[in-house]
């Protein structure tokens, strides 16, 4: 029996980690849900306005880019261009060496995953460290984050303390207390010992020139205190036209994704630090990355690019929720992860056009997107686009039969009769492998093929 | 072909077929007003308030501000050089003071007293910026950040704090203690920043 890729892996889980990510994903919805709603009588308008805004932002990339290009300069940056993944790794690379800089802190940057930085830096003997508490602890187990903004939402305490006694971060102590303070205690040194800060963007500002940072931990802060040099790692869909537009972004951002009126650290970047600041980077690069953006911009996906990556379909999605986020093969998991992750790889997309048809398009995804995105409308369209490219994923029923039946009316009527069958057939017998699947964990109903049929031509009778 | 030709380049002839565009949307900063929180006051009420809400503290003077580091047991630290001599009269001799940051002391500040450029009423927000932060780090590294607001720059929404970012090259909003709750949800304060925020108002 051949499952889909994502149900493999859902059932590959295991029952502690499929706790943890049940746990973690359901609590998140939850405090979002009730913080949203609390605040705002129409919180419906305000993610509509937000949704609007950044439509507008990517459908206007090709004016807004070379604008807050413009103004990056203008504010003493420097700005460089990667059309690849390649060549975002060697731009980051050429500012390092161009500095003599061999140890780089980073924060915040879902882009470096993407890219794969950490691997390419080692290999050129730099050493690149992840500093948020989550990412950090993933990078230790040589882990991947399933979630975007609860990287270790699929470890419990246990794990984590085992990997610190492990990595020589003291004898085993699971409290989240010690396990905070001994990460506490082990970066700060790191920071200050580094060449460089590498930080994502959750937003660039095309008026300002503003790069703008969250964090609720404070390590894109540090990282920006203790190092000489900033570079940024900027997805081209990451503008937005004002400084105003913020505004609904922000507040939609941090209820979306931690359930937070405003993250803790909210930082504007607009240059390297002031003359009269003595902490800071002297040097600020801004290198904003294509690596397969633009072909989804001209595509009829698009919406997905305005993504502010908060998570909230991650936590609220059925599929998330059973599969956890390792599932998705993919730096973006979830719903958005479904739709970007295929599209991404350009050419490629075969490699992953089985991650849209993983959803049972319930809506719940579109339903809490801070943006509106319509991400089931956009897994039909990525379904269709599979099967125009005759793309097969394995564990699809072939849905050829079902389409000769479903198009003949007296083909139908038979088939509903024959139906009958099935109750007193071993469901075990049954040519059907998908029948066979849902029964290993359900019991078939009792066939009742017909009924609506019967019930409409009464209805017609009265 | 440059990486910055290409790039624009492909964004260009991908938004060249698109027929009509999105109008970017006018809207009333209000929009973005928790309507469902109400204002307990003017600005510095509401503002003590949301701090609170956040788990930071804020204190009414200099004098107050000595008496509940004393209580935390955190006697040693640093304080902006501008602001110490203001300072210094309330702070009494089992206070070890220094108004210079040393790096290769990092751990031994327990407090950092800096000038925040302002605050936010709605969300309980201090606003860091370079200009009147004598060191990023000092308002960063010691457990406790102590940040002196000017009462008279207490913004009422977030969109006034907005549109007071001004030219400073690095403006920080800091919503409370340094936290987290990568580890089982469980929330954590004090991560790399402060474990405890207190704003001082002056």
């Amino acid at each position: 029996m051949k499952f889909q890729p994502i149900d493999q892996a859902a059932a590959a889980l295991g029952a502690e980690k499929r706790a943890a990510v049940q746990a973690g994903s359901k609590a998140g919805h939850e405090k979002r849900t009730k913080l949203l709603f609390e605040h705002y009588s129409d919180p419906d308008r305000l993610r509509r306005l937000a949704g609007e805004i950044k439509q507008h932002a990517i459908e206007n990339l090709d004016s807004y880019l070379p604008a807050a290009e413009a103004r990056l300069l203008a504010n003493g940056a420097k700005v460089h261009w990667a059309a690849t993944a390649g060549d975002a790794c060697a731009a980051v690379l050429g500012i390092l060496r161009s500095r003599g800089a061999t140890k780089l802190v980073k924060a915040k940057t879902m882009v470096s995953e993407e890219i794969e930085l950490a691997a390419f830096l080692e290999k050129h003997g730099i050493e690149c460290l992840e500093t948020d508490l989550g990412e950090f602890i993933v990078q230790l187990d040589g882990d991947h984050p399933s979630h975007i903004i609860k990287p270790i939402l699929h470890k419990n305490r246990r794990q984590i303390a085992e990997s610190f006694e492990r990595h020589g971060l003291g004898t085993y102590d699971d409290t989240p207390e010690e396990i905070t303070r001994r990460a506490r205690r082990f970066l700060r040194h790191k920071y200050l010992e580094a060449d460089a800060g590498l930080t994502g963007a959750n937003f660039v500002v095309a008026e300002s020139g503003r790069i703008v940072v969250v964090t609720n931990e404070g390590n894109s802060r540090f990282c920006l205190a203790a190092t000489r040099c900033h570079i940024v790692l900027a997805g081209i869909e990451k503008i937005v036209p004002r400084d105003r537009d913020l505004g609904p972004l922000l507040n939609l951002l941090a209820r979306s994704g931690t359930a937070q009126q405003l993250t803790v650290y909210t930082e504007f970047i607009s240059g390297p630090r002031s003359p009269s600041q003595p902490d800071g980077p002297d040097e600020m690069h801004v290198i904003f990355v294509d690596n397969g953006r633009s072909e989804v911009l001209a595509g009829d996906c698009r919406d997905i690019l305005r993504c502010i990556r908060c998570g909230a379909c991650l936590n609220v999605c059925p599929v998330y929720r059973q599969a956890g986020g390792h599932a998705y093969r993919s730096v973006y998991p979830g719903p958005v992860g479904a739709v970007l992750s295929p599209l991404m790889l350009g050419g490629r997309f075969s490699e992953k056009a089985d991650l849209p048809k993983a959803s049972s398009l319930c809506g719940a995804c579109n339903e809490v997107c801070p943006v509106n995105i319509p991400i089931p409308d956009l897994l039909l369209r990525l379904r269709a686009r599979a099967q125009r490219e005759g793309i097969s994923s394995p564990g699809v029923p072939p849905f050829g039969a079902w389409s000769v039946l479903a198009s003949r009316p007296a083909a139908w009527r038979a088939a509903l009769i024959a139906g009958r069958a099935i109750d007193h057939i071993p469901t075990r017998l049954l040519p059907v492998p998908a029948l066979r699947a849902w029964e290993n964990t359900r019991t078939l109903p009792p066939w009742r093929g017909g009924e609506f049929r019967r019930w409409w031509e009464k209805r017609r009778k009265r | 072909m440059t990486d910055r030709e290409e790039v624009l380049s492909r964004v260009r002839s991908a938004l060249a077929p698109l027929g009509r565009r999105e109008a970017l949307p006018d809207f009333e900063a209000g929009l973005c007003l928790p309507d469902g929180l109400s204002a307990v006051g003017g600005p510095e009420e509401t503002f003590v308030e949301r701090l609170r809400s956040v788990n930071g503290e804020a204190v009414a003077g200099p004098a107050a501000l000595a008496v509940r580091l004393r209580a935390g047991g955190w006697t040693r630290g640093y304080c902006d050089p501008e602001l110490w001599p203001g300072l210094a009269p309330h702070f009494g001799p089992d206070f070890s003071v220094e108004t210079e940051f040393d790096l290769a002391r990092i751990d031994d500040y327990s407090f950092g007293i800096t000038r925040a450029a302002g605050a936010i009423a709605e969300t309980g927000t201090i606003i860091l910026d370079d200009a009147g932060t004598s060191r990023r780090l000092a308002a960063l590294a010691p457990w406790v950040h102590v940040a002196a607001v000017p009462r008279s720059r207490i913004f009422a929404t977030l969109a006034e704090g907005l549109g007071a970012l001004g030219r400073d090259s690095n403006v920080i909003w800091v919503t409370g203690p340094s936290k987290t709750a990568d580890v089982e949800g469980i929330l954590i304060e004090g991560v790399h920043g402060p474990g405890v925020q207190i704003a001082l108002l002056l």
